[in-house]
């Protein structure tokens, strides 16, 4: 199987990325090459195997339902939280209009 | 006296400070001035001496005080910077984190520093640890100190905690955190003479770690001692609520248990991990290996991975469908980089701000990653590769019915030099053929220092545990490094 130029192109406006014409031109051979490459695991017999859903054998844990158990991820955090945003405005996170 | 604290390691800084033989002050001013002299090394990509100031005045004020001092009281260490660090700038070595500045502190660097470390600085790696020879940060290379016999050409430090390794084997650091995701942490260990171990996945929280593949990433430090890794291991892991899938497991008191005595122990000797093409060098330093541990009492045996080969391929599905989940964080919106053009919209300022952000392997491994994970090719790539990654896992649950550990090389070659591997990155990617089994399946992996081979390079051995087991891989690792004798170290050139 191999990849197009157009489906490259697709795949990056999924991923929400940018891509001239250069990059999607160099980015179709190295994904071909690798793609190619990881095609062998077809080679694997897999029709008894279930896919792996967690690694190391754990519980899922639920926290108390309680509002602001934990003061470093609880609320009231507001200045913190935009402190690194590249527009906060009136206590938000501003970007371009959405709806015209 | 300067040049004989920056050549201590953890412990010795450690006793050494808590035995009044020196403060921890000096040794943080030693540091400070070596890492300040080592800038052409590229290993940090903002310094912090007045963060290891602070925390040595207040390990000395403590001992003055006659107060108990913790595990890594006085040690300053360098902090890769993929560890979210308060008001200190945070990138994961990415153009689209340039400026963050985390508010709140990881869950690794507030136990080390709880643990009386202190952080010299933010160690450069590969671009959100994506990368075997730390040439993909927007911060530039790193140099490795190491040189090639009779070559004067700049060297690859190993990725992505290149940063780490070069601050480690060059005495800027006598320790550093690492990440491991595929080999991270073991790879560039290797490629520079020190130890680094990755614990069991899930000992390390990865709360406030920038996240690159969820279901493998571990913390895990490096140091130039076993003993070094297991007490600054010690410091850094323990049960984190924050993180889900944090082990809720006491820590084990590896430092106190070590023991190089491997009598009763078995060593399994993986034999699918002898490829065509594995540098001969590399082999012999397996068989010495091999003959090291014997010597320490373990029985040798034979032992199979069927699934080897199918492991890296696993990997380059499962890790880079992760990351195109966890890169979509990066937005332009809550943190770091906006690229807004005139009169864009919001989708438009998205993919402009990632292709401004993002590096190219960055790029690469999200378009891949988005890839395998879209409709139609879901089953045939991301869940086919989730069941053989239940199959690597599933080969090392054999091979420990038969053995303690597993003996095998760390790499396949030495290091290289920068630039040689950049234009294939499946040349690249096949550097980590040997760490990558252990990450899938989760498990605690080691690599120690051999030898040098013939052009003055290091060579390092490679040892894995069953899972929670990291006592028996830190204690191989001893019993190797008592043997190795491993004492090069590269000649100051920067």
């Amino acid at each position: 199987m191999s990849i197009t130029r157009e489906e490259v192109a697709k795949i990056a406006a999924l991923a929400r990325i940018r891509m001239g014409d250069d990059e999607l031109e160099r980015m179709v051979p190295e994904l071909n090459g690798i793609l190619n490459w990881v095609e062998q695991l077809g080679e694997v017999d897999t029709s008894q195997v279930e896919p792996m859903t967690a690694v190391i054998p754990n519980t899922l844990r639920l926290r108390a339902d309680v509002v602001d158990a934990d003061p470093l991820t609880g609320g009231n955090r507001r200045e913190d939280i935009l402190a690194n945003a590249p527009a906060a405005e009136h206590g938000f996170f501003g970007v371009p209009k959405v709806i015209e | 006296m300067t040049n004989e604290l920056t050549n201590l390691g953890v412990k010795a800084i450690r006793d050494g400070v808590a035995s009044g033989t020196f403060t921890a002050r000096e040794v943080a001013e030693a540091f400070n001035a070596a890492v300040a002299d080592a800038a052409s090394l590229n290993a940090f990509i903002v310094t912090t001496p007045d963060h290891a100031l602070a925390a040595a005045d207040s390990v000395d004020a403590a001992r003055a005080r006659g107060e108990a001092l913790g595990t890594m009281a006085g040690v300053p260490i360098g902090m890769k910077d993929l560890f979210a660090t308060h008001g200190v700038q945070t990138t994961a070595a990415s153009h689209i984190l340039e400026g963050f500045k985390p508010q709140y502190e990881s869950t690794v660097s507030q136990n080390l520093w709880d643990a009386g470390a202190g952080m010299l600085g933010k160690l450069n790696l590969d671009q959100f640890a994506m990368g075997s020879s730390n040439e993909t940060s927007y911060f530039g290379n790193v140099i490795s100190p190491w040189k090639k016999a009779g070559s004067n050409a700049a060297m690859s430090p190993g990725g992505s905690s290149g940063g780490s390794s070069t601050a480690v084997a060059a005495r800027i650091a006598p320790a550093a955190t690492g990440t491991d995701t595929g080999g991270s942490i073991r790879q560039p260990a290797a490629f520079t003479g020190i130890c680094g171990i990755k614990p069991t996945y899930g000992r390390c929280s990865r709360w406030g770690v920038v996240a690159f593949a969820s279901s493998l990433d571990q913390a895990g430090p490096m140091a130039r001692s076993v003993e070094d890794c297991a007490i600054m291991l010690e410091a850094m892991a323990g049960f984190d609520p924050k993180d889900a899938t944090s082990l809720d497991l006491p820590v084990p008191g590896w430092e106190a248990a070590l023991s190089a005595d491997l009598r009763g122990k078995k060593v399994g000797i993986p034999r699918e991990y002898r490829m065509d093409g594995t540098d001969e060098e590399i082999l012999a330093s397996w068989e010495q290996g091999k003959a090291w541990l014997r010597d320490a009492g373990a029985e040798i045996v034979d032992v199979s991975l069927p699934h080897t080969k199918y492991a890296l391929p696993a990997y380059y599905i499962v890790a880079p469908a992760e990351a195109s989940s966890n890169l979509a964080r990066y937005d332009g919106v809550r943190y770091g980089l906006r690229d807004l053009p005139d009169g864009a919209g919001l989708q438009d300022m998205y993919a402009a701000t990632r292709e401004a952000g993002l590096g190219d392997e960055v790029k690469r491994r999200i378009l891949m990653g988005t890839y395998v994970l879209s409709a139609g090719f879901y089953d045939a790539y991301y869940t086919q590769a989730q069941k053989v990654r239940t199959l690597v896992s599933r080969d090392f649950t054999e091979a420990f019915a038969q053995c303690d550990v597993i003996l095998a090389p760390t790499t396949p070659t030495a290091s290289f030099p920068l630039g040689d591997k950049t234009d294939d990155p499946l040349a690249m990617y096949l550097n980590d053929v040997f760490a990558v089994p252990a990450s899938l399946a989760g498990l605690p992996a080691m690599s120690v220092p051999a030898l040098l081979n013939s052009d003055g390079l290091p060579l390092g051995l490679q040892l894995v545990g069953k899972a929670f087991d990291e006592q028996s891989v830190l204690d191989a690792g001893l019993a190797i490094q008592q043997r190795a004798g491993f004492v090069a170290k590269p000649e100051k050139w920067w």
